[in-house]
């Protein structure tokens, strides 16, 4: 548990986190892998589980019916894998592909769900990284849908 | 950077040059080599000036210089063909006649740099105007702290100077990260927007200069970016796109706010504009 501890501590999104959450979360964390070519999920899943990416880069996915799949981001070390698990009902929007050998902490939703509505605090820390994540995403879904590099320079 | 005054003679009147060379760069991004009749034949340019290029009997269109300053040989072009003038100069070949003016216009404070980390942020042809400045970086490498350049476009097609950016890639010295908006498959390298490479770049924003150029809602997004990372407002410059028709500041044409890009751009430090770019009207 200490070497989880101290992966999870590490991590770029747990920087700073008080010793007593850092407790509450790894009690949901576990070690997980995935070679190239695995997919951490597919869209419609339930979002179980969500993961912080500690080496490799995970290619997020769109399938378009009748063509190839799109990719839409990739993220890397320090990343944050999935934000489903935050709203009802649940599930993920996207497939996340591993474009390499992966390792990353997953964490349980539920569990985190679970505990941060026993302790509001722990909560309100989760959404407090959360949220950069989230606004970040969708400043740069925003400037995707611009579409700022069809025009001309 | 003070604006090096055109090479010759009347400002407003154009040289004829010769295509020397053309080559396809991505969909409807053609890189034109071009060399000006008569003696001189070498036109000297700073990194970020742009000059006027004339398309006979069709018009005429600014293009931003994208050769290396400081070699000797023709002057390097490219061009994206998104209009009449600018079709009917990526259709020229090689030893077909272009007009030449120039150049004009501020260049990117290349001396400014020395001693300093740089980021260079391009979006699409933005890459374009920057490569110069790359090129003068990498050639006088010792000169400056840490590099990177980081490069957005829209999707694997339209990468800029593909190969030369796996070469530059290929040294240890600098680090040069390419990402696209979307990929299909058959793409392994970054896919997000531009902006989400400046956290990750190594750089101390203390001591950066950064200099940007793309689509403006690109650079607004991108200088966003730099600032939260902690480069100074002073420490940020950008190439500014308007509609430059006289390139010596007479036909305003291209006035933005006090300024006109063609005379006092198209190279602006970003803190001195900062006002202006806010404003919807300009």
């Amino acid at each position: 548990m200490q070497g989880l501890e101290r992966i999870v501590r590490e991590h770029p999104f747990f920087a700073g986190l008080e010793e007593g959450f850092l407790e509450l979360v790894c009690g949901c964390a576990k070690n997980v892998r995935f070679d190239a070519g695995d997919y951490l999920c597919h869209e419609g899943e339930q979002a179980n589980e969500f993961y912080m990416i500690r080496h490799g880069r995970v290619g997020l996915e769109i399938t378009v019916p009748g063509r190839a799949s799109v990719t839409f981001q990739t993220i890397g070390e320090g990343g944050i894998v999935g934000v489903s698990w935050l709203v009802p009902p649940y599930r993920w929007n996207y497939d996340a592909k591993a474009l390499e050998l992966v390792r990353a902490i997953a964490l349980d939703a539920s569990c985190l769900r679970e505990k941060s509505e026993q302790d509001h605090d722990l909560g309100y820390e989760l959404m407090k990284r959360f949220m950069p994540i989230l606004v970040q995403r969708l400043q740069a879904t925003r400037l995707q849908i611009l579409d700022v590099y069809g025009s001309p320079r | 950077m003070r604006a090096l005054a055109p090479a010759l003679g009347d400002a407003m009147v154009p040289r004829i040059a010769r295509v020397r060379r053309r080559r396809r760069e991505c969909p409807q991004t053609w890189t034109l080599e071009i060399e000006p009749e008569g003696a001189p034949p070498d036109v000297r340019f700073a990194p970020g000036q742009f000059n006027m290029l004339y398309a006979f009997g069709v018009g005429e269109a600014p293009v931003s210089a994208s050769g290396d300053p400081a070699a000797a040989g023709p002057l390097v072009h490219t061009i994206r063909a998104v209009g009449a003038v600018s079709t009917a100069l990526v259709r020229l070949g090689p030893g077909d006649a272009v007009g030449l003016r120039g150049p004009f216009g501020s260049g990117w404070p290349l001396a400014e740099a020395a001693g300093r980390d740089v980021v260079a942020v391009a979006g699409g042809l933005g890459l374009a105007p920057l490569r110069p400045l790359i090129l003068r970086l990498l050639a006088e490498r010792e000169r400056y702290g840490k590099v990177a350049l980081l490069y957005g476009t829209r999707s694997p097609l339209d990468i800029l100077y593909r190969r030369e950016l796996e070469t530059w890639r290929r040294r240890l010295d600098s680090e040069i990260e390419v990402t696209v908006d979307h990929a299909a498959g058959g793409w392994r390298g970054n896919v997000g927007v531009v902006t989400d490479l400046v956290p990750r770049a190594a750089f101390d924003p203390l001591h950066t200069i950064a200099m940007v150029c793309g689509p403006e809602v690109m650079m607004r997004f991108a200088i966003a970016a730099l600032i939260e990372a902690g480069v100074a407002p002073d420490a940020i410059w950008l190439s500014m796109e308007r509609n430059m028709k006289c390139a010596i500041g007479h036909c305003g044409h291209c006035q933005f706010g006090p300024a006109f890009v063609c005379k006092d751009g198209p190279v602006f430090r970003y803190d001195r504009v900062r006002d202006i770019l806010a404003l919807k009207e300009i």
